[in-house]
């Protein structure tokens, strides 16, 4: 079919090319950012990262060498508080809002959520230092996993919640229709279907949280040694990365490139294995 | 499996029902714990500052003057920055954001288009220390040795010059802003790749079989539709910019004045409470980063609020038409 290339045609088709090929390499820059984060942490992290690194205790400033240890233990650490805490209390929260909340609260309920997840984790932080570390006098894990809880909560709850909700009504229908009580349907046949999709929320919401640095600046602070107990300040990775980077000392620059290629490693596993095989099939939360 | 209930003795089912009592009381306690926590965060903000707003008063907001020495505290230098560093992250990642949004949401094929959004959303799962690692020996030096010095040249000429001023140190709020678009990236594609994709099909073949290109169609017509949801994702990327922590930290500079210069080291709200928090001595200095936490929050909070609203507006408008 031949369409009459006037000269205002022309210029249109000139538009839509130019225009189209402009949106197209928007896209090619925006990706290529994560290749290059990619690229520099290989390059830079690659030659950092060896085995007195996972099993050493940081040298101080001058001496060569050494490793961070301490700070993946207790970043360890503090996750698994954070877990502990955030999990259990983020998947109840959620169970309610899908199968209990009457309209109006469940909005509230919802709201808030959304809006402490919104909240700037720096803020998060002067929280936890005020309610724990504050009242107790000093630095610790403890501060650090319920400054990281508090933002694990929201998350979890609001996927727990996407996912029950996107159990098709008529298997919680056929199991009450088979004289099974509410709470019996939630616990055998509601919760099992939606099982994936918690689960990959639950270890995106991990993932997330093990790359926060702000709550934990002021809650479990950081410490060059091992820490013997949840009561005292512990070191953790995104910490050491941020006070080794900015310190002004060339080995302690290397250190941090390896515990970022450390860190960020940790987190797109977590990812990835989150995305492609445990969530086969469902539709992720945003 | 769960047996009949008609199998069951009155006693004992009528337990079971109750157990869907006691179920719901239980998991209440722990959606109202969400609230609990979030009144909590807020009074504790407010009390801890309360010092600093007996003592400053609305001229905390408007006060230039920072001296832990004097016990003298004004929030507008950190306000400032925050505020351009975040605006100057939008400028640069609005445009970018929205463009890729639209390839990936009308050109891309779906294979492509997924398999990029699921790149973006990788992207967005990078800790922001690790953004301020990399700017640190990447961006930084780069700006030093080659932006900052470029733009000198360009904007060489008056009204301009005076916003590319002053020695190029790498550091400053453009640095920090172009770390802040490379984060906001994920927001707004995501988000907008989501309203575009709620545009109902009968309106782009609408636009096309009257004549219209590919590009009239989605400029005239898709973008127009979905521009609630956009908006809405333009405010979350603010939101989350405003509050950046680290990233932003390592890059901005450090320094407790209002400059015009855009190149020039400055300092946000985050950026000097994640600094000073730890160290903090003195109950009034402690009270005024708690104040300037407490600034942040609200800040957020209505930013946030909004893109909510957006976004909830245009998934209702695309759900009811197609």
């Amino acid at each position: 079919m031949a369409i009459k290339m006037t000269p205002r045609n022309r210029r249109r088709l000139i538009v839509n090319n130019i225009m189209l090929s402009a949106t197209a390499i928007c896209a090619v820059i925006t990706v290529s950012s994560l290749f290059l984060i990619l690229m520099y942490l290989l390059k830079n992290g690659g030659q950092s990262v060896d085995l007195n690194f996972f099993t050493q205790l940081p040298k101080s400033p001058g001496e060569l060498g050494g490793g961070m240890a301490n700070a993946i233990v207790g970043s360890a650490t503090v996750v698994a508080l954070a877990s502990v805490i955030g999990l259990p209390i983020g998947f109840l929260a959620g169970v309610y809002l899908a199968e209990f909340s009457p309209k109006g609260f469940g909005f509230l309920v919802r709201y808030t959520a959304d809006l402490l997840n919104g909240v700037p984790s720096i803020v998060i932080g002067i929280f936890a230092w005020g309610l724990i570390v504050h009242n107790m006098h000093h630095f610790s894990a403890l501060a650090g996993g319920f400054a990281l809880s508090l933002m694990l909560i929201p998350i979890t709850a609001r996927g727990t919640e996407q996912f029950l909700l996107e159990v098709p009504r008529t298997m919680r229908e056929g199991a009450l229709a088979l004289g099974a009580p509410m709470w019996v349907t939630i616990a055998t046949v509601i919760v099992p279907a939606a099982r994936k999709g918690i689960m990959t929320s639950m270890i995106l919401g991990v993932a997330r949280i093990s790359g926060e640095t702000a709550p934990l600046l002021f809650t479990a602070l950081g410490n060059q040694y091992w820490a013997t107990s949840l009561n005292e300040p512990t070191a953790s990775l995104p910490v050491m990365i941020f006070t080794h980077a900015t310190a002004p000392y060339e080995d302690w620059h290397r250190q941090a490139w390896a515990a970022g290629l450390v860190l960020l490693g940790l987190v797109f596993v977590a990812n990835i294995l989150a995305r492609t095989i445990v969530s086969r099939g469902a539709s992720l939360p945003k | 499996m769960a047996t009949p209930a008609a199998d069951l003795r009155p006693k004992y089912k009528k337990a079971l029902i109750g157990g869907d009592e006691l179920a719901k009381a239980f998991t209440f306690l722990f959606a109202a714990l969400i609230l609990v926590v979030t009144v909590l965060l807020v009074l504790e903000l407010w009390r801890t500052s309360s010092p600093a707003k007996e003592k400053f008063g609305f001229g905390f907001l408007t006060s230039q003057l920072w001296n832990p020495v004097t016990d003298e505290y004004g929030a507008l230098p950190f306000i400032y920055g925050t505020v351009l560093t975040s605006f100057l992250a939008l400028l640069i990642a609005v445009p970018l954001g929205v463009g890729a949004a639209i390839y990936l949401s009308e050109l891309a094929l779906p294979r492509v288009s997924n398999a990029l959004t699921f790149l973006v959303e990788l992207l967005a799962a990078v800790p922001s220390v690790i953004f301020g690692l990399l700017a640190i020996f990447t961006l930084v030096p780069a700006m030093r040795d080659y932006v900052q010095p470029a733009l000198q040249k360009i904007f060489s000429f008056q009204p301009l010059a005076p916003f590319f001023d002053g020695p190029t140190f790498g550091v400053g709020y453009l640095t920090a802003g172009i770390i802040l678009a490379v984060m906001t990236f994920p927001f707004i594609i995501s988000v907008s790749r989501e309203a575009l994709m709620a545009v109902p099909r009968e309106q782009r073949e609408a636009a096309l079989a009257l004549g219209a290109t590919k590009w009239e169609s989605t400029w005239q017509i898709v973008l127009p539709y979905a521009k609630l949801g956009i908006l809405g994702s333009v405010f979350l990327g603010l939101a989350r910019a405003l509050g950046e922590t680290m990233a932003v930290t390592m890059v901005i500079g450090n320094s407790e004045a209002i400059h015009q210069s855009i190149i020039s080291p400055g300092y946000t709200i985050a950026a000097v409470i994640a600094n000073n928090f730890a160290e903090a001595s003195g109950k009034m200095f402690t009270s005024a980063l708690v104040e300037l936490g407490l600034v942040l929050f609200a800040l957020t909070m209505l930013i946030n609020g909004f893109a909510q609203l957006m976004i909830v507006l245009t998934t209702k408008k695309g759900a009811a038409k197609s």
